[in-house]
């Protein structure tokens, strides 16, 4: 089967019980996606397909024939680190580090989301969305932190959704 | 995870006729297949058949395809305006990331969070039937007061459903022999009984194609949801609530409830002690007393009575406004 990756044509024969987290790390040796639960409970798997933040641990890789898929191997442009990576380093967003990449993939999802405006559960109307540390909480809430870096991951993504209102 | 095979269908004819579990978003499903707990040993993929769309309907109700994921009929302009119950529950749901996989279909058909039926080592009779219930006697704080049975007290884990159940939702299925049934969402679930692995009335092989939306209703429209966590938590009682006032009294009202059965649970009771009413607290605690009069403590999960009650009573004073 074929997919992009990070904007590269891949081929791979997945075992059809493969989740895409684990044809990432195992076949394509992109380790930057992380397992934490392989369970959906903690992010640290979120990548994105087609443009849509989702759990790399709770798809079939076998489903994602054609898709484009974006990991966090594919933000950077050679040493120019994405605006969030840049963010995430100077607000000290992270301690282990561990659900970083999940973090940020999910941030870019996200803030996507937020641009199509999109509500959650804390928007007191359901058809404006303003993005304050409440509406980031809440949106981010798919993705756990167990060093609890929480304060500087929320600075870090407001400061990119400042930069880029 | 077992092994089984693998096929993409291109038409829901084809789907039905494949024989195999269906799989969309597979968030519950491939949980489930990690833990041993879903053995199938065939999955027919249909998550690239056209049943994506949300289109009005002649009558002015909306058709919801059962493939259209979460976040965009959470999302979806005519939802927001028409149905902003149910767009509050689906965000009180899950998380972004699950969100954006998880479908119409699938949330209606997902399975149990009861720990008990995770747990392989643990008696539970939806999973292997006849094995008994561990929950009864156990760890029992997040386990159904209404509907159970001495079988099975696992609770329905939907806020979506229960919006739906409040909105009067219809299912609309198609059959390996080509039979499209328009069912409404209060026949489509069963209560454990003495056969908690039967958790819907679908035959096998039954695909889910579409849910539709009657018209919009008249009046106010809330979904409230108490749980654990602030965010990204299963309901320990959750309230879909649509009232319409006229008069000064109670002319319309719809109430479904989460957390609380095997099914997204909805009782005329309720709703009849409302209609004609002036909002008052004595109509809400009748109101109250209805949905409860038949409500069975496990023991840990008794503080859900009175959790309901006073959930229930709040909601109604929020969507009667000043009238109570």
């Amino acid at each position: 089967m074929q997919f992009t990756i990070n904007g590269e044509r891949r081929e791979a024969e997945p075992d059809i019980r493969a989740s895409l987290l684990d044809l990432l790390r195992n076949d394509l040796g992109l380790t930057g996606t992380k397992k934490g639960c392989d369970h959906g409970q903690c992010g640290a798997c979120t990548i994105l397909v087609n443009g849509r933040r989702i759990n790399a641990c709770l798809t079939l890789a076998v489903m994602h024939q054609d898709d484009t898929i974006v990991t966090i191997e594919g933000l950077a442009e050679g040493d120019a680190l994405h605006p969030l990576q840049d963010a995430f380093v100077r607000h000290d967003g992270y301690q282990c580090g561990y659900c970083t990449p999940g973090q940020i993939c999910s941030a870019l999802g996200m803030l996507d989301e937020v641009a199509k405006g999109w509500p959650s559960h804390v928007s007191p109307v359901l058809d404006t969305v303003t993005l304050d540390e409440a509406e980031i909480s809440e949106r981010m809430s798919g993705n756990l932190c167990r060093c609890s870096a929480y304060p500087n991951i929320v600075d870090a993504i407001a400061d990119v959704a400042e930069a880029q209102a | 995870m077992k092994t089984f095979t693998y096929a993409r269908a291109d038409s829901a004819e084809d789907a039905v006729k494949a024989g195999g579990r269906f799989i969309a978003g597979g968030t519950n499903l491939l949980d489930l297949m990690k833990l041993q707990i879903e053995t199938p040993d065939a999955l027919v993929d249909i998550s690239r058949l056209d049943l994506a769309r949300v289109e009005r309907r002649e009558d002015g109700g909306l058709s919801i395809g059962a493939l259209v994921p979460n976040s965009d009929l959470a999302a979806h302009p005519d939802v927001m305006r028409d149905y902003p119950v149910l767009s509050r529950a689906l965000l009180a749901g899950a998380s972004g990331q699950l969100r954006n996989k998880a479908t119409t279909g699938g949330n209606l058909l997902q399975r149990t969070r009861c720990a008990y039926f995770y747990d392989r080592a643990m008696a539970c009779n939806k999973r292997a039937p006849g094995s008994g219930c561990a929950a009864i006697g156990g760890f029992t704080r997040n386990m159904a007061i209404l509907g159970a049975s001495d079988h099975c007290i696992a609770t329905h884990p939907s806020d979506m459903a229960v919006a739906m159940r409040a909105l009067d939702a219809i299912v609309v299925t198609l059959s390996p022999d080509g039979d499209r049934r328009r069912i409404a969402i209060g026949d489509l679930y069963r209560l454990p009984g003495t056969t908690p692995q039967i958790e819907t009335m679908l035959a096998p092989n039954e695909l889910i194609t579409a849910v539709e939306l009657p018209p919009a209703p008249r009046g106010a429209q809330l979904y409230r949801k108490v749980r654990d966590r602030a965010s990204y938590a299963f309901a320990l009682v959750s309230v879909a609530g649509i009232v319409a006032m006229e008069d000064g009294v109670i002319a319309h009202a719809a109430l479904a409830f989460g957390g609380l059965a095997p099914m997204p649970w909805r009782d005329p009771d309720v709703e009849a002690a409302l209609i004609g009413q002036p909002a008052s607290t004595t109509a809400f605690e009748a109101a109250a007393d209805a949905l409860l009069a038949g409500a069975t403590s496990q023991g840990d999960n008794g503080f859900k009575i009175p959790l309901a009650r006073r959930l229930l009573i709040a909601t109604l004073r929020d969507l009667t406004g000043d009238a109570a």
